[in-house]
């Protein structure tokens, strides 16, 4: 199979433009003609949904939530990035560009990323005029604050909640739209399958989770927002319903998976308690912006942390990164935590934290500025850890976060399979092999607001005058009766376990071979276990209730069995990519100084992965990365 | 410690429900409470009875799915604190827990302790918004926002969403939501030009799903954003003054 990634021709800064003008348009009074299927409504959803509605598309939405406000968009806390260079601290779309490719470790597309930069600051203007509350300095102007990865500050927020703020924003946009009658939405309703006839997307196969029902709906084309695929970790970040389903029916329908092995291991998170824990919470890396991050210098330290003096700590971010500091990007300061835990130095009863650390800036700044800063982020901290935080450093670990892996698209976010787009989280372009803090709420809304609503005409001016596919037709009932056969072999099972047990077994496998340090021992085992886990989970998992109506360990059993599949071709593609890059760590591939080495001549490219047969190994395709604009360093934050 | 937890059970909408009793036992107190009812689910499954349905996501505090009524108190009982990040030690070892569904006319039950919210949509779609297309915004800093507006904005817009206000109000009326969306955008200079169609449009969807509020003030004391009951005597003042400037108040009397 060949990949066309579709890239414009012509100078990285013209590129967007040059393809705006060149793209085929639809003209308005023929855009109600068009019907849009959009699955998930976080930023990218329902940012796109909106946009596409004011156009005058006929769009449909689906959410598993009762309410489209409740996407896991809405959990980001620290901010996002623009280059409004509003600092006057040397900031532009290049440097934004540029520390993206950098922060990405040389595993994106450059004109991809370029656009995003572009577009940024179009962002803040349009989230700021729906009336997002961004942080303010005393004049009025947006404040800003700086984020791991950078030298300058370009990060607007709206406290700790800018995610929710945002997301706000593109849900009022869509609550518009539903009103003015151009977007359906349906809630509480899952997608299952995705139909393709001829070689194009026509539809998808929903399930009612009130009632159980199994319906189809045809379009011009879908557009997948779903999100990443962290909770095939179990234990992550993300929501509890947070899934890899969509994408992954999706990649079974012949979409092409890149990247699946890029996730990202987010720094400053609250460190497991116990066995019984359901899922880790992030504390924002915009903490690491006044604190600072130490282990005791000594293996057997037992005072309380306040009580160790300064020359007794080791504050390893600053003392190995001198330049970045605490800022250097997640994935290092991930691996720096990891390097200090598994040395034995960790903080905490359980020892598998490091501090972080607020003393300092406290005295400097005084506690009502780092409580106007942090302070819904100190009080989250203390109802879960019953410690306070202005008192005792906080302690953190790394956690999974992110995935920069997904259905791979080509420039105008289509994937392999013609009339499916991929937007969001949920599609592998811009982030390379690590995001950086907050470029996944720009991403999500470059993708929602400006970048698919634009590329989607070229492939509907195609089709224009033909109808959607009858869900009356074969293809429709084929994947409706495939649907419905999962169903009821899960209910079938009637086993002696529950999903949650299966669930975090797989979790255990993927953190322990394919977290933040991989070897081919270990992906080689995690390749044979998982398959086997996953047929002792057909056979063994036990569900009560029934399909018909709302049943939600069933709705959790179908994510879990597609997690297993995920989870292997993310070990697949981790012990193919015989190098270290970004969240990807090989320790085979390691400098003399223990850095990442990267393997630049063999490992330029994105691994398209396709899908060829239940117990098949995947095929792989190679896209080249070509980069004209950025030269390829070893990536040094010290 | 070991807890007893008294649960609503209902099969489905409309249909009859009625508390079961289930032990607890053996739970750590650093575990949150819906990770014990996790814990008491899989129990439940294990012994062949059906978990009890429940909602939940993000476990954060801010998506604002979760949301039972334990011991009578809408989210339990710490203060300020949504279901989610409510944690065991906040119990006492053999303590009775009873846990209900949100119980507000607005809020059907579905199952269990699950209700259906999207009366909140409704009023959000009837005005709970800033007209402009994506595309046609000015530059962000043309206008200027006072640090104040844009943080007691915040301080409103904080809202997540979650339905305590109703299920704490005796009235089970939805003022504090509808007023923390109103006064986010009314708040603002972008929420400026349809400031008194919104207000109109919002409260009026309001009363058609909820009650009438009567300052008790129950919501603010359940509110895990702990949003102030300011903001309904800015609603009220709004839609007053939107009555008077359509004319329609003085011509219904």
């Amino acid at each position: 199979m060949q990949l066309d990634a579709k890239i414009p021709a012509g100078p990285l800064a013209d590129k967007w433009d040059a393809h705006r003008f060149s793209t085929p348009l639809v003209a308005p009074s023929n855009r109600r003609k068009f019907e849009v299927i959009v699955i998930g409504t976080g930023l990218a959803g329902a940012g796109a949904a909106a946009t596409m509605g004011e156009l005058g598309y006929r769009v449909k939405t689906f959410t598993y939530h009762d309410s489209n406000r409740r996407a896991h968009s809405i959990a980001a806390q620290g901010g996002i990035n623009a280059s409004k260079n509003y600092r006057n601290d040397g900031d532009s779309d290049y440097r934004l560009f540029y520390d993206t490719i950098k922060g990405g470790d040389y595993r994106s597309r450059e004109a991809n990323v370029y656009r995003l930069a572009q577009v940024s600051g179009e962002i803040i203007d349009q989230a700021t005029a729906q009336g997002v509350p961004f942080g303010r300095e005393y004049g009025g102007m947006l404040a800003n604050r700086s984020f791991g990865g950078a030298q300058v500050s370009r990060t607007f927020y709206a406290r700790g909640q800018t995610g929710q703020q945002l997301l706000l924003g593109a849900y009022q946009a869509l609550a518009r739209q539903i009103k003015a009658g151009t977007v359906t939405a349906y809630n509480r309703c899952e997608m299952l399958d995705i139909v393709v006839a001829e070689g194009r997307a026509v539809g998808v196969v929903v399930r009612d989770m009130l009632t159980g029902e199994i319906s189809s709906h045809s379009a011009h084309a879908v557009v997948l927002a779903t999100g990443g695929y962290s909770n095939a970790y179990f234990l992550s970040t993300n929501a509890k319903a947070c899934n890899g389903t969509a994408i992954w029916r999706a990649h079974r329908k012949g979409a092409l998976f890149a990247n699946p092995c890029f996730t990202q291991i987010h720094p400053t998170c609250i460190p497991q308690a116990d066995e019984f824990q359901s899922k880790l919470t992030l504390m924002s890396e915009s903490l690491r912006n006044d604190g600072r991050i130490w282990i005791p210098a000594d293996f057997d330290e037992t005072r309380p942390p306040a009580d160790v003096p300064e020359d007794q700590r080791d504050y390893f971010l600053e003392r190995r990164y001198p330049a970045f500091g605490n800022l250097v990007p997640r994935d290092v300061a991930s691996r720096a935590a990891k390097k200090e835990v598994d040395a034995g130095k960790g903080a905490g009863p359980m020892k598998n934290g490091v501090y972080l650390d607020f003393a300092e800036a406290i005295g400097r700044l005084g506690r009502d500025t780092i409580e106007t800063r942090y302070g819904n982020l100190f009080e989250m901290y203390e109802r879960i850890t019953d410690e306070n935080p202005y008192e005792v450093p906080m302690r953190i670990y790394p956690a999974p976060h992110y995935t920069m892996g997904g259905l791979w698209v080509d420039y105008d976010l289509m994937t392999s399979v013609p009339g499916l787009y991929t937007i969001g989280e949920a599609n592998f372009s811009d982030h390379g092999a690590n995001r950086l803090g907050a470029s996944a709420l720009m991403q999500g809304l470059a993708d929602g607001y400006f970048i698919l609503p634009n590329t989607i005409a070229a492939y509907l001016s195609d089709s224009l005058g033909t109808d959607p596919m009858s869900t009356d037709e074969t293809p429709f009932k084929q994947a409706e009766a495939d649907v419905t056969d999962r169903t009821e072999r899960l209910l079938g099972a009637n086993g002696s376990r529950t999903v949650d047990w299966f669930h975090r077994e797989l979790g255990k496998i993927v953190w322990e071979h394919c977290g933040m340090a991989r070897s081919a021992e270990g992906l080689t085992k995690a390749i044979s276990e998982i398959p086997a886990l996953k047929e002792e989970f057909f056979a063994d998992v036990k569900i009560m209730g029934e399909g018909d109506s709302l049943n939600q360990t069933l709705e959790k059993a179908g994510r879990v069995a597609d997690h297993f599949d995920l989870a292997e071709l993310m070990c697949r593609d981790a012990l193919h990519r015989e190098e270290s890059c970004g969240g990807h760590f090989r320790v085979e591939h390691v400098t003399d100084d223990g850095e990442a080495k990267r393997n630049d001549e063999e490992f330029t490219f994105v691994s398209a992965w396709g899908f060829e047969g239940d117990g098949a190994e995947p095929s792989l395709t190679k896209e080249m990365l070509e980069f004209e604009n950025v030269e390829l360093t070893t990536r040094s934050y010290k | 410690m070991d807890v007893t937890l008294r649960v609503w059970r209902q099969d489905g909408p409309g249909r009859p429900g009625a508390f079961e009793e289930y032990p607890a036992a053996d739970i750590s107190s650093h575990a949150s409470f819906l990770e014990m009812l996790d814990i008491v689910n899989d129990r439940l499954t294990l012994t062949d009875r059906e978990p009890i349905a429940f909602e939940h996501d993000c476990r954060e505090g801010i998506c604002g799915a979760c949301g039972l009524m334990i011991n009578g108190q809408p989210h339990g009982p710490q203060l300020g604190t949504a279901t989610c990040q409510l944690h065991m030690r906040k119990f006492r070892d053999g303590d009775l827990i009873t846990i209900e569904p949100w119980r507000a006319s607005g809020f059907p039950i579905l199952k269990d302790l699950i209700v259906d919210r999207s009366a909140f949509d409704r009023i959000v779609e009837a005005g709970g918004y800033v007209t402009v297309d994506t595309g046609s915004a000015p530059d962000a800093n043309l206008v200027p926002v006072a640090q104040e507006s844009a943080e007691a904005a915040m301080d409103a817009a904080a809202c997540i969403g979650c339905g305590a206000c109703v299920a704490a109000c005796p009235n089970s009326a939805a003022q504090l939501f509808t007023a923390a969306k109103l006064a986010h955008l009314n708040l603002l200079p972008q929420g400026q030009p349809e400031r008194f169609i919104r207000v109109e449009a919002m409260v009026d969807t309001m009363e058609a799903f909820f009650g009438s509020c009567t300052n008790h003030a129950e919501c603010e004391e359940a509110c895990p954003k702990r949003i102030s009951i300011d903001f309904i005597a800015l609603l009220n003042r709004d839609y007053i003054k939107a009555k008077w400037r359509n004319g329609r108040l003085a011509a219904q009397h």
